[in-house]
């Protein structure tokens, strides 16, 4: 039996007295962890607000001609149809053989996979692989798809092709979509599953009728993420594009005719231009990343809505 | 009502379902592990692919030439402490960067947000999450450098390892903020509850109870930070400003050189690699550090990720 003495009801009484007091040092710890966050959107913000104004003299003389316009070495009349264009065709590689099969490992893995070594060890390697830089990547691409299977990706353009970047790009996407699809099917509760279960499915029926559409959400959400990413990926497409156009030709080439090689992305346009001296295509790099951050930031503000409409209490 | 008298019997194969279904079941499972398997089959590739090559160019030059005075490899200077230094210089900086951001973010998404502001405030280190690595290095030389770096060290020069390293901290605050706030998120209300009901205040339930009960995540979460710092390119290769090779420094204020700049400006070409047959070769050899180096990282804070969830 504990004994109360009088000290210990003074403490007390004087411990909630005090407690009521503000709390400064804890409101300020609480204003500095505030503040963290607000730090990260003051540089969103500025990143943002000093793009637009680097880019403002190209949007507002050119406007959608910025946008229509092929690459040119005059930087009046240089655009990024090119590169817009072959970012999207890259991101359809990405679609037609990253979703798939990312979604399909991700359901052995989740659903149908036992705890075995063999198991766990494919479970961290494709951790690992989401962790592996994506110059290493562009690497892989190079050895793979330029060297190695030129006589498929393109022996004409030495296997720097449309076909090289984009299996590039989708492998280098694919544990990622691997591991947001796990974890979407995992956020399925085990009672929907044993439901289907006891109705006598087949483990097969049980994820086409039960957990996948539970899970669909999170997965498409995944999905465009991923896609985002792949649209804005640049370091591998300098291996995988760029590497064999400086062996093909001679020295001495400018960038602009780089630029003109089998293909070029976006991004790796406004790597490009980024290096190039002079105001005027300090402008034209700043009006590519807006309409880069454009596309980005519209796909993304599409996930996160999808998310919070379709986030699931269970 | 008798009804096991009118119900079919059930046998054995009435049991097992029809063939047709089990069949099906089959090729599908079988499908699915095909997938599955892909990912060893990428990451052998990757280790063939980098180990071979690497090991070519390692048999073919002179070992000395992997210490010099600086990375020229146009002139069979392949000194790997430069380009090491750099790296180290940029991860180290960008770190520095995001410990205070991520941590603080985190901190304040899983202990002091209620769910409104949480939908509010999230997206902010989502949405940085999106922004490509190539708009950052652009952001590093147009204005990270002028406004704060050359404002506060006037020798800063248009390219350094200062500003990249800032903006790769940047790239890595996101990274940093989501793991940590797992493991955050993780810490049992029971824990939390406890101390409330000893009188503690939130402040102290966060660094005295969270805090403590999350390291080994918030450990994690720096590591995958540091990893993905290591691993950063683009922003390297357009302000860190060695497209023609580096002497060696360590000097974060001068220019110079990471192994992923290395890798990039060999792959494009900016550094003129004519003249030394060994020059482009040697960006397979890079490659295979730089992906030792992250892979070990990463594997160290998988185990860290690993402890937090046994405690709970």
């Amino acid at each position: 039996m504990a004994v109360v003495t009088p000290a210990d009801v003074q403490t007390s009484v004087d411990l909630a007295l005090r407690g009521k007091r503000s709390d400064v040092a804890g409101l300020v710890f609480r204003l500095a962890l505030l503040g963290t966050l607000l730090l990260a959107l003051a540089i969103l913000l500025t990143l943002l607000a000093t793009t637009l104004v680097d880019a403002w003299p190209t949007l507002s003389t050119r406007g959608m001609d910025f946008v229509t316009s092929n690459v040119s070495s005059i930087a009046s009349r240089a655009g990024v149809r090119q590169g817009l264009v072959g970012s999207l065709i890259l991101t359809g590689f990405v679609v037609v053989f990253a979703l798939p099969i990312g979604v399909t490992a991700a359901i052995y893995l989740q659903e149908y996979a036992r705890d075995t070594r063999l198991n766990r060890l494919l479970i961290s390697n494709i951790r690992n692989l989401a962790g592996v830089p994506s110059v290493v990547y562009g690497i892989l691409g190079l050895v793979v798809f330029v060297q190695a299977l030129r006589a498929f990706t393109g022996p004409a353009s030495f296997g720097r092709s449309y076909i090289s970047g984009g299996l590039t790009l989708a492998v280098l996407v694919m544990p990622i979509v691997i591991l947001i699809t796990m974890e979407a099917l995992r956020a399925v509760p085990k009672n929907i599953r044993e439901g289907a279960y006891g109705v006598g499915a087949t483990r097969w029926e049980v994820v086409r009728s039960h957990v996948l559409p539970y899970a669909a959400p999170g997965i498409f959400t995944g999905a465009i993420l991923a896609l985002a990413r792949a649209f804005g990926e640049t370091a591998p497409l300098l291996l995988v594009g760029a590497v064999t156009g400086y062996i093909s030709t001679p020295p001495g080439r400018d960038l602009s005719e780089i630029l003109q090689g089998p293909y070029t992305a976006l991004p790796t346009q406004i790597f490009a231009w980024a290096k190039l001296p002079g105001d005027d295509w300090q402008a034209n790099t700043a009006a590519a990343i807006i309409v880069l951050l454009a596309a980005i930031l519209v796909v993304n503000l599409a996930a996160i809505l999808l998310r919070n409409r379709y986030a699931r209490k269970w | 009502m008798d009804m096991t008298t009118d119900a079919p019997r059930v046998t054995l194969d009435l049991m097992r379902g029809s063939t047709r279904r089990r069949r099906k079941e089959r090729l599908v499972r079988a499908v699915f592990a095909g997938a599955a398997l892909f990912g060893l089959v990428i990451s052998l590739a990757i280790v063939l692919a980098l180990v071979g090559e690497a090991v070519r160019w390692l048999a073919a030059i002179d070992l000395g030439w992997l210490w010099s005075s600086g990375w020229f490899p146009r002139q069979d200077e392949f000194d790997l402490l430069t380009i090491f230094a750099g790296t180290m210089i940029i991860a180290g900086i960008a770190i520095m960067v995001a410990t205070p951001l991520g941590l603080g973010a985190a901190a304040y998404l899983s202990e002091y947000a209620d769910p409104r502001t949480r939908r509010l405030l999230k997206p902010i280190v989502e949405t940085l999450a999106s922004i490509p690595s190539v708009v950052l290095g652009y952001f590093a030389l147009q204005w990270i450098n002028p406004e704060l770096v050359q404002r506060v060290f006037s020798s800063a020069g248009t390219f350094n390892l200062m500003a990249a390293g800032l903006a790769v901290g940047i790239l890595t605050i996101p990274l940093v903020a989501s793991v940590a706030e797992d493991a955050m998120y993780a810490v049992p209300g029971a824990l939390r509850e406890a101390a409330y009901g000893i009188g503690a205040r939130r402040r102290t339930v966060t660094t005295r109870v969270v805090f403590p009960a999350a390291t080994s995540g918030i450990v994690a979460s720096l590591i995958l930070g540091f990893s993905r710092a290591v691993g950063e390119t683009m922003v390297v290769a357009i302000a860190a400003g060695a497209t023609g090779g580096a002497l060696r420094t360590f000097d974060p204020l001068s220019r110079g050189q990471t192994m992923t700049g290395a890798i990039s400006s060999l792959a494009i070409g900016s550094d003129q690699v004519r003249g030394s047959d060994f020059a482009f070769d040697s960006l397979y050899f890079v490659g295979l550090l730089l992906f030792g180096i992250t892979l070990i990282l990463n594997i160290l804070s998988e185990r860290f990720v690993r402890r937090v969830r046994r405690a709970y």
